[in-house]
C-alpha cells in the first residue's frame, strides 16, 4: 500500500497543447529567450506612453505621490542616505521591463499592447532614463543587450547578517 | 392596511393564548435562526486595515488585527493580504495549471486533477516580506496591527508539489520554477527548485474549507516559511527552467537595498521573530498597576523556535516566557508571561532565538548592518512603552 504513495498514480492531467503552451507563456529570460518578435523605438512609444501611462507614472516617469512609482531618476543615489530606486537606477535587466510592461501594464488593462507597441514603450522610458536614443530601435535581438546601469549591483542573500547579543 | 391590521390581531391573539396552546408560538428569547454559513456575533467587531494603493480598488494591503486574535490560527476572514493587481474572480471548475518547460511531460492538471492527489495539511505562519518596513525606516506605525499585520497563520491543506512532479519528468536542468498567478498582472516569481522538491504546496483548503477569493482560490503555492509574495496566489502556471526570470517582483521589488548601494536578490526566508500583541501600542491598562499577561507571537522560516524571552525593563533583565504547546515548525507561536507591573513607567519587549540558534536582533543592531532602506525582512525586537496612566505606545 504504501508503494502507491511513491509513484504519480493518483491523476495524470492531460498533455499540454504546444499552441496553449506557446499561448500562455509570457515568461521573458535576461538572455532574451521568450521574446516575440516586433520593434519599437522611444519616438514610436511616446504617443502611447503619453496615453497609456502618464496618467499614472506622470508625463516623463516622475511618478505620481508615493504609490505610482517613478521610472525615472536616482542613477548614482543607491548608496547615499536618499536612495531613490527606479527603471533606470535599480532595474538590472531591461528585458524586465518588457516583461513588465508586457504582462502587467497599462494597470487597468494589461496584454492590451500590441507587441510592437511593447518595445515602443519599453524604448520610450530607457530613453527618458538616458539609456536608449530616441530613434534608436529595440527588438527582440537589440533588447537583451542593452546595458542597464544597475546590471551589476545585486548580490546573493547575505543572511545570517547579524549577530545579535545576549 | 386593513390586512396588516388583521395580521397584528392575530399576533396579539397568539400571543394572548400562548400559555393554553398546545404548540407555543415563538417568541424572541426562543433564539435566534440556524444559518448554512455561520456568522460571527454582531458584538465582535474585529477588523483588518485596509490600505488601497491604487485608484481601482483591490490593490494594496490589508493587516490582521494580531492584538485581537486569540490562539494561533488566524481566522480566515482575518488573514492579511497583499495584493498587486486586485482580486480576480476565478471559477474553480474552469480553472486550469499547466506544467510545462523543462519536462518530459507537459500537462494541464484541473482542480479535480489536483484533489485526487493525497490531501496534506500543516499549520504555517505567513508573513509578507515588506511587513514593518516602516520600523525599518524610523517611522513605525503605532499599532501592532500596523506595524506588524502582515502576517497571518494558518492551516493549509493542499498537494505536495514533489508527488504532483513525479508525473511530468523534471529534467536534470530544471533548476527554478517560475510560479505565475492569473491575477490581472501575472504576477511571477522563481523559486529555486530545492524548495520545491522539499516542501512547497499547492493548496486548495484553508482552515478547513476553501481557500478564500483573496488568499488565491481556488489554487495557491505555499512555500512555507519564505516571504510571503512567494506563496503565488490564484496559481496558474509552472515553468521549469534553468535559470530564474529575473521577473520585476524579484529584481524591483523583494530586493533588499544596502548601506553600500548593493543589493540583496532572492533573499526568501524569513528570519526569527517575535512581538508582544498585548499590550500594546494604542492600548490602555487601567493605571495603578496590577498583574496582567504579556502575550504575543514568536515564528522562524527556519524551524522551531526554542526560547521566547521577555523584557519588563527597557532590555535590562530577561526572563523565559511560556511557549504554548505544541509549538510547531514554521507555525506562530504563542507565549504568555504574568506581569506583576508596579504602576511606573516601564518598557516591555520580547525576543525569540530559534533551533538555529539564531537570536533576533534590537532595532540598532539591525539597521546598523542593513541600514534603513533594506526594506524587507525587518525582524528586529519591538520594545512598547508604557506611561503612568497607562497608555501603551511605540518606545
Amino acid at each position: 500500500m504504501a508503494g502507491l504513495y511513491a509513484v504519480a498514480l493518483w491523476a495524470q492531467g492531460r498533455p499540454a497543447t504546444s499552441e496553449e503552451m506557446k499561448r500562455r507563456d509570457l515568461t521573458v529570460f535576461a538572455d532574451g529567450r521568450g521574446l516575440p518578435v516586433g520593434k519599437g523605438s522611444a519616438v514610436q512609444g511616446q504617443g502611447i506612453y503619453k496615453a497609456q501611462c502618464a496618467v499614472c507614472h506622470n508625463d516623463r516617469g516622475e511618478g505620481r505621490e508615493k504609490q505610482y512609482p517613478a521610472l525615472v531618476g536616482g542613477i548614482g543615489s543607491l548608496a547615499t542616505d536618499k536612495p531613490k530606486k527606479s527603471v533606470g537606477s535599480y532595474w538590472p535587466y531591461a528585458t524586465t521591463v518588457w516583461d513588465y510592461i508586457n504582462r502587467s501594464m497599462p494597470f487597468d488593462h494589461p496584454r492590451s499592447l500590441s507587441v510592437d507597441e511593447a518595445y515602443a514603450v519599453t524604448a520610450f522610458v530607457l530613453h527618458l532614463n538616458g539609456i536608449v536614443g530616441e530613434s534608436q530601435e529595440l527588438n527582440e535581438k537589440t533588447l537583451p543587450l542593452v546595458e542597464m546601469p544597475n546590471r551589476n549591483g545585486f548580490v546573493p542573500d547575505q543572511r545570517p547578517d547579524i549577530k545579535a547579543k545576549r | 392596511m386593513k390586512k396588516a391590521q388583521n395580521r397584528r390581531s392575530f399576533l396579539a391573539l397568539g400571543a394572548a393564548t400562548a400559555a393554553s396552546c398546545t404548540k407555543p408560538v415563538a417568541t424572541s428569547e426562543s433564539g435566534a435562526h440556524m444559518r448554512v454559513y455561520g456568522e460571527r456575533s454582531p458584538h465582535e467587531t474585529s477588523a483588518r486595515v485596509i490600505r488601497e494603493l491604487t485608484a481601482s480598488l483591490g490593490t494594496g494591503s490589508s493587516r490582521t488585527p494580531l492584538h485581537e486574535i486569540y490562539g494561533t490560527i488566524t481566522p480566515s476572514a482575518l488573514h492579511y493580504e497583499r495584493h498587486h493587481s486586485g482580486v480576480p474572480a476565478i471559477d474553480s471548475a474552469t480553472h486550469e495549471l499547466l506544467l510545462h518547460g523543462l519536462v518530459d511531460k507537459p500537462i494541464v492538471l484541473t482542480m479535480a486533477d489536483i484533489k485526487r492527489f493525497p490531501a496534506f495539511s500543516r499549520t504555517y505562519f505567513l508573513e509578507c516580506g515588506g511587513n514593518s518596513v516602516g520600523d525599518q525606516q524610523g517611522t513605525p506605525m503605532p499599532t501592532v496591527q500596523g506595524s506588524h499585520g502582515l502576517l497571518s497563520c494558518a492551516e493549509w491543506t493542499g498537494v505536495k508539489l514533489s508527488l504532483v512532479l513525479q508525473g511530468v519528468g523534471l529534467q536534470p536542468e530544471a533548476k527554478w520554477m517560475i510560479a505565475e498567478g492569473a491575477d490581472a498582472g501575472r504576477m511571477a516569481r522563481s523559486v529555486p527548485i530545492e524548495k520545491v522538491l522539499d516542501d512547497a504546496l499547492l493548496v486548495y483548503g484553508q482552515n478547513g474549507e476553501a481557500l478564500r477569493p483573496e488568499q488565491g482560490y481556488p489554487l495557491r503555492l505555499l512555500l512555507p516559511g519564505w516571504e510571503g509574495n512567494t506563496s503565488v496566489k490564484w496559481l496558474h502556471r509552472l515553468h521549469f527552467a534553468a535559470e530564474a526570470a529575473m521577473s520585476a517582483k524579484e529584481t524591483a521589488n523583494y530586493t533588499e537595498l544596502g548601506k553600500d548601494g548593493k543589493a540583496q536578490i532572492f533573499t526568501f526566508v524569513m528570519e526569527a521573530r517575535s512581538v508582544i500583541t498585548r499590550p500594546s501600542g494604542g492600548m490602555k491598562l487601567p493605571p495603578g498597576g496590577g498583574l496582567h499577561e504579556i502575550t504575543g507571537f514568536a515564528w522562524t522560516g527556519k524551524g522551531r523556535i526554542a526560547r521566547v524571552e521577555v523584557s519588563t525593563n527597557g532590555g535590562a533583565t530577561w526572563a523565559d516566557a511560556e511557549m504554548q504547546s505544541p509549538v510547531l515548525s514554521l507555525a506562530l507561536v504563542r507565549f504568555r508571561f504574568p506581569w506583576q507591573w508596579d504602576g511606573k513607567e516601564a518598557v516591555i519587549q520580547a525576543r525569540c532565538t530559534d533551533e538555529t540558534g539564531y537570536l533576533q536582533p534590537t532595532h540598532e543592531e539591525l539597521v546598523a548592518v542593513r541600514g534603513r532602506f533594506s526594506g524587507y525582512h525587518y525582524n528586529a525586537v519591538r520594545p512598547w512603552r508604557v506611561a503612568v496612566d497607562g497608555a501603551v505606545t511605540v518606545a
